[in-house]
């Protein structure tokens, strides 16, 4: 079970900011991927993966990045602090 | 070092008095603040800015500890707020020391580059034509690439 958290307007597309994930993907695009499949809200808000950032466990990762042990996943657009 | 998040607004003045006051190693401080800037137009209502509790702590403390190996840094400060802004309202602020100016200038720099693009905030912006999410701009990504 992973925690699974949205932010921005990835969290308005999915319509929740946290869900837990009963998953067996290998990776962050794994993931991506068994979202996608789900409902219309996820394939809209995963539809560019470029425009989308990934944190593991609270660390900016590649969707590449394996899922192993992870506790935590957020899925949000490129930040924008200062 | 210190990191605040906060939904409340601060005392700039008094930060960066307090800031400097407490420093016994360093001969300069430098201080950047960040406010709500109005759109073109001047039809901002407000900003609403969100951010990513517990990442965003651990992303700044990273952010300042590479600053720290890199200059002469004694102690730095980052104050940013999360919540509803007006236009005006401060929305952050970074104060540096350093024995000279050079390094309080230049990691001050780095640390508002890399805030802007690697601290899990977002915001968003309430017109009279509605609500959008700022988006990042390729110039601040860009900024990152000197210090590499």
């Amino acid at each position: 079970m992973i925690d699974v958290l949205y932010f921005a307007w990835v969290r308005e597309r999915i319509g929740l900011p946290k869900e837990q994930v009963e998953t067996t993907a290998a990776t962050v695009a794994d993931l991506v991927a068994e979202l996608e499949l789900r409902e219309e809200r996820y394939a809209a808000a995963f539809e560019d993966i470029s425009a989308l950032r990934v944190a593991v466990d609270q660390e900016l990762c590649d969707f590449d990045t394996p899922l192993a042990g992870v506790r935590e996943v957020a899925f949000f657009p490129p930040m924008t602090g200062g | 070092m210190t990191v605040r998040i906060q939904a409340a607004s601060f005392d700039l003045g008094a930060e960066v008095q307090g800031f400097a006051a407490k420093q016994t190693e360093a001969g300069a401080v430098v201080n950047f603040t960040g406010i709500v800037r109005n759109t073109a137009a001047g039809d901002l209502d407000r900003m609403e800015i969100e951010h990513y509790p517990g990442m965003t702590e651990i992303a700044l403390a990273g952010i300042d500890a590479k600053a720290t190996q890199r200059w002469s840094l004694k102690d730095s400060l980052i104050i940013h707020r999360f919540g509803t802004l007006r236009p005006g309202d401060m929305i952050m602020m970074v104060a540096t020391a350093s024995p000279h100016r050079v390094d309080a200038f230049e990691a001050a720099q780095y640390l508002m580059d890399y805030l802007k693009s690697r601290a899990p905030f977002w915001k968003k912006e309430f017109t009279t034509d509605g609500a959008e999410w700022v988006e990042a701009k390729p110039i601040d990504e860009k900024a990152l690439t000197r210090w590499q």
